[in-house]
């Protein structure tokens, strides 16, 4: 479904994404994960088109992800981002609903907003929400907002940019819940980022560490409990001893 | 080298001034094929009427009305040094109208709206709500900027005519009230005097004058660079160059509208 074949991506003197090669089956979910500032939201961003790799290729279902028709080809996609970005002039709602009041997937705006509130209930929040701005709510219930509105028109392809960073434990296990049964359901292929390795066992169908620009190791959770890789060893222990320097 | 560098440096800043110059018409190129293709995003439209017209009216009001007031002062004073006060209604309906209306409403609105618009897209741009905008299939030049150029190439001409209406007024005030001219005699004098492309050339500079504030904070708030200094940045060059396009572009269009 997605192919990712030697992707490079420098700014500036800074070259973080070295020769990244990945592939991510149709309706399975992949987590990445890797240390903070190895380009693992960059990543995603090339994907979507955000960012411009400097070499290699990119393909989405066969198609070369920066020649395809750009708004048909994001049509397809929803993506969660790690700050949130939410449209902070837009009530919740509307946020939510976003592409189900414009363009291509338009709706009657009263069957738009249910919808939403509807999104909204599976991410743990309240119809009360729906007619606050996104600078009253707390962090944690604005990642909720970004989330329902990534799945809010059932896209195919779901990129998750840290999902479950700032929610409480419960809340995290709703999510992770969530997305698993967005791939399950839907059907959707879906690409989680995710420093939580509660979220990596219970989401990742196949899991992909990111490390100095390069895929360093790829395979499933079993597979990674039992790899001898140092490298993934300490990461998902949390070890300060080990290949990775702990103070950069 | 050595007596080269000033050479090289000069070079560089032209070039740099000149790629400039090329970005920006490729932007305004580029906002104006999003007005003209659908979808047109009509609430965004009105939103940036309410903000760029509307919400405007009292800054650019006061300023005519001082305007028109101070005018009065002087030309009469002036005036005065050959016998000529009976000029003070026509020069000030000729010079509000024609210069001071459109560069001050201009000045004014670029001061408000050139910041507001810098600002608020370029905190959407280091947020990641431009990217966020792109991945909802929503095209920023259309969603963004295009309505607003657009709404403020269609409400500052209305402001000039408002800011014209009340700098009039506001000589008037100073004509009738402390230089002791005949009410009636004064707006006869105004009304006689004034031709309509005063008017109407006027207009014609107020609606170059918001397309270009409203381009200005949309390109630099495009390219706001990354986080609250960034932005800060981004907001002082959208309301320089806002300034100094009016000013330069006053100038062309004078030349083009009066030179005979
Ligand atoms: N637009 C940009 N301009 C310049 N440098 C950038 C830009 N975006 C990202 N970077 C750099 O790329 C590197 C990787 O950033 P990225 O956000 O992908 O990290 P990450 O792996 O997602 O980290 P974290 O886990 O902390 O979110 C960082 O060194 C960052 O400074
Ligand atoms: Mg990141």
């Amino acid at each position: 479904m997605i192919e990712l074949l030697g992707v490079h991506k420098a700014f500036g003197a800074n070259a973080v994404l070295r020769g990244v090669d990945l592939q991510v089956a149709r309706g399975t979910s992949v987590v990445i994960i890797g240390g903070s500032g190895t380009g693992k939201s960059v990543l995603l961003k090339c994907i979507l088109g955000l960012v411009r790799p400097d070499a290699g290729a990119i393909l989405v279902a066969g198609e070369d992800a920066t020649m395809a028709g750009r708004e048909a080809f994001l049509a397809r996609f929803g993506m969660l981002f790690q700050g949130g970005a939410l449209f902070d002039s837009l009530p919740v709602w509307q946020n939510v609903a976003f592409r189900l009041l414009r363009g291509a997937k338009k709706r009657p705006r009263a069957e738009a907003r249910e919808i939403a509130v509807e999104k909204l209930r599976r991410v743990g929040l309240g119809s009360e929400v729906a007619e606050l701005y996104p600078a009253e709510l707390s962090g944690g219930m604005q990642k909720r907002v970004g989330l329902a509105r990534a799945i809010a028109a059932e896209p195919e392809i779901i990129f998750f940019d840290e999902p479950t960073t700032g929610l409480d434990p419960i809340m995290a296990g709703v999510i992770d819940e969530l997305i698993r049964e967005i791939v399950v359901e839907m059907g959707a292929t879906a690409m989680t980022i995710t420093h939580d390795m509660r979220t990596v066992r219970s989401v990742a169908d196949q899991v992909a560490m990111l490390h100095e620009g390069v895929i360093r190791w790829t395979g499933s959770v079993a597979e990674m409990d039992a790899t001898p890789d140092p490298y993934v060893h300490q990461f998902i222990h949390g070890l300060g001893q080990g290949p990775i320097a702990a103070v950069r | 080298m050595s007596v080269s560098a000033p050479l090289a440096r000069l070079g560089r800043a032209v070039l740099g001034a000149l790629a400039t110059t090329g970005r920006v018409a490729i932007f305004a190129l580029d906002t104006v094929s999003h007005m003209l293709r659908p979808p047109f995003y009509g609430r965004e439209f009105l939103l940036a009427v309410l903000q760029i017209g509307w919400l405007s009216l009292p800054v650019v009001g006061l300023t005519a009305l001082f305007t028109g007031a101070a005018l009065a002062l002087q030309i009469y004073a002036g005036g005065a040094r050959f016998n000529a006060e009976s000029v003070v209604p026509s020069i000030v309906a000729i010079g509000m109208t024609r210069e001071l209306g459109p560069v001050l409403g201009g000045l004014m609105v670029a001061a408000r709206v050139a910041s507001s618009i810098a600002a608020e897209i370029g905190t959407m741009k280091v947020t990641e709500q431009i990217d966020a905008l792109v991945t909802l299939s929503t095209n920023p030049m259309k969603y963004l900027a295009a309505p607003r150029v657009l709404a403020a190439t269609l409400t500052v001409p209305v402001l000039v005519a408002v800011g014209d209406s009340i700098g009039i007024m506001g000589g008037w005030l100073v004509g009738v009230n402390r230089l002791g001219f005949n009410s009636a005699t004064y707006l006869r004098n105004t009304a006689e005097f004034l031709e309509g492309w005063d008017v109407g050339s006027g207009l014609a500079k107020g609606a170059v004058f918001g397309f270009l504030v409203a381009l200005m904070g949309c390109y630099h708030g495009m390219h706001s660079g990354r986080g609250a200094m960034g932005v800060g940045a981004a907001t002082k060059s959208a309301v320089v160059g806002a300034s100094v396009l009016i000013l330069a572009s006053n100038y062309l269009l004078t030349e083009v509208f009066f030179s005979a």
